[in-house]
């Protein structure tokens, strides 16, 4: 995997996107158990944000500023636990142009 | 806000949006709320809208609707990783006063839309979100509490048009969470090309012309699901979807899948010299009729996403969610007119309706076809796409081989590709009898 360049090919992909951020109050946490479960590592791959990243203690970590709200990322996680998900705030989150 | 409506709509996609039109035309008064900055700014869709649903709530909708363009031809692709097999179908009998198809952007459509339902009379709420639904001594749906001042908001009957998430019914204990092979999660990209350029690479003789391609084989690299490329006036829309499972399952990323489609070297010419100005992603209901969650009850109904309507294997949705809007709409104006309580045993009507329509018939005929796609995932999404371009290339490439030993070569590559006769045989009878 090129976890180096990754990122920045999101970012760019991002970049074309509107969002209304709602400033400390994300609508994606993480309730991080003793150790990630396998559902929850799979999301530094699949979330379709690039939203999911492991920290330098190899942990899960989530920054949903640039989630598209599909909630893949809540229904790999249902039976663990760990993600709580909700509707952002009412117009704060993506705003789409073209959808 | 302590008004009291006869319905309150949650969510403006195209169930909510066909819901809050036909009551509010009928009379009724209603309260429509949904958290986008403006109807649409949270709705995703490949996007074909199908002219038969919306004309049957508005009859005269091609006068001022943001439409693309009007399909004149589809396409089927079968990719493997160099190759496409395809059917193309192309009528100038699509080239009617009254098209069939059409592409849109909804984010447009959808705020169009949402004008012809406040022009109907309804009340409508944007940049506000739906928090919990609010109920009774005996347990039925009077209103809704949202993330607004001002306490919750009472109505006869709650429509929960709030699309494939559907957090507000699950929340209350309405429906459970998503099964993981029940949704798709769906990419797309919208590039930008100009007008000419789209009519050229397309053989579009009208300026309002569209083609569809709808795509299978290795675009989704051995995963349950599909691709598609639709053309818009000035832009493609290009997308792939497969099941959230599968994702999970095998741990690839949903936009290099995406990125390797635009690469294949029958798509990449199509799309040369575009400017990508929106990349989206979205879950699409695809459980089929197993998967449909109860859709009545005291005070509430579910129309829509919410609903799991859609038809996966024609690639229909918002139809169905026009369709189901518009049936709970005419069920809860017919309560209201028989002043009945909109309660489950009087929603009966909704529940007939849908059953005697094609909206169940066709999600009853496919129900099968989930599981069966499911379990021969890699039959049907790797190995047939394959032997298909070799045998065909086996066909086409003149090289001095007798057609007779062609022949041969053709049928061994298939045979191969599941390692016997009765593999394939058997795999054709699951198909045909998930299809029938």
């Amino acid at each position: 995997m090129t976890a180096k360049d990754k990122p920045v090919r999101m970012e760019e992909r991002l970049y074309q996107n509107r969002y209304m951020v709602d400033e400390g109050r994300p609508h994606v946490r993480i309730h991080h158990q003793a150790e990630d479960s396998p559902q929850l590592k799979t999301l530094t791959r699949i979330c379709p944000a690039g939203c999911y990243a492991l920290d330098e203690n190899g942990r899960v970590q989530v920054a949903a500023d640039g989630c598209m709200e599909c909630g893949t990322c809540r229904i790999v996680c249902q039976a663990t636990g760990e993600i709580e998900w909700s509707y952002p705030r009412g117009g704060y989150g993506i705003l789409f142009k073209f959808g | 806000m302590s008004e009291h409506f006869d319905a309150i709509v949650v969510g403006a996609g195209p169930s909510g949006n066909a819901a809050a039109y036909t009551m509010a035309k009928a009379g009724l008064s209603v309260l429509q709320i949904d958290r986008g900055e403006y109807p649409g700014s949270k709705n995703v869709q490949g996007a074909i809208l199908y002219a038969d649903a919306l004309e049957r709530i508005i009859p005269d909708f091609r006068e001022d609707a943001p439409l693309e363009r009007h399909v004149v031809e589809q396409r089927i692709w079968m990719l493997d990783d160099r190759a496409h097999t395809g059917t193309h179908y192309r009528s100038d009998d699509f080239n009617e006063a009254r098209p069939n198809r059409y592409t849109i952007l909804r984010a447009q459509f959808d705020k169009w839309f949402s004008k012809k339902v406040r022009e109907a009379g309804a009340l409508v709420i944007t940049e506000t979100t739906v928090t919990g639904l609010v109920r009774n001594e005996a347990g039925a749906v009077i209103g809704v509490q949202t993330d607004r001042e001002g306490g919750p908001v009472f109505a006869r009957v709650v429509v929960l048009a709030e699309g494939v998430n559907g957090l507000v019914a699950q929340r209350a204990g309405l429906r459970p969470e998503l099964k993981p092979n029940h949704v798709a999660l769906a990419v797309k990209e919208t590039h930008f090309l100009s007008e000419e350029k789209v009519q050229e690479r397309f053989n579009l003789a009208g300026e309002d012309d569209g083609v569809v391609i709808e795509v299978l084989g290795t675009v989704t690299s051995g995963m349950v699901g599909t691709g598609f490329l639709y053309t818009n006036k000035e832009s493609i829309s290009i997308g792939v979807g497969c099941l959230v499972s599968d994702y999970a399952e095998t741990g690839m990323a949903p936009y290099e899948l995406l990125d390797r489609f635009k690469r294949h070297p029958s798509v990449a010419p199509l799309l040369r010299g575009s400017e990508m100005k929106e990349y989206v992603a979205h879950l699409i209901p695809e459980g089929g009729y197993n998967a449909i969650p109860k859709l009545t009850g005291d005070g509430w109904l579910i129309v829509g996403d919410a609903g799991q309507f859609v038809n996966a294997v024609h690639r229909e949705g918002s139809n169905l969610a026009m369709t189901t809007g518009r049936m709970a709409a005419e069920a809860i104006i017919a309560l209201r007119k028989a002043d009945l309580p909109v309660s489950e045993a009087n929603l009966k009507i909704y529940r007939d309706a849908l059953a005697e329509s094609f909206v169940m018939q066709d999600m009853k005929k496919y129900r099968h076809l989930p599981a069966t796609l499911e379990k021969n995932r890699d039959a049907l999404f790797g190995a047939y796409p394959r032997a298909l371009s070799s045998a065909l290339q086996t066909l086409f490439r003149v090289d001095g081989t007798a057609k007779r030993d062609k022949e041969k070569q053709m049928l061994g590559i298939v045979k191969k590709s599941r390692g016997s006769w009765w593999a394939v045989a058997t795999d054709m009878f699951k198909v045909a009898r998930a299809w029938r």
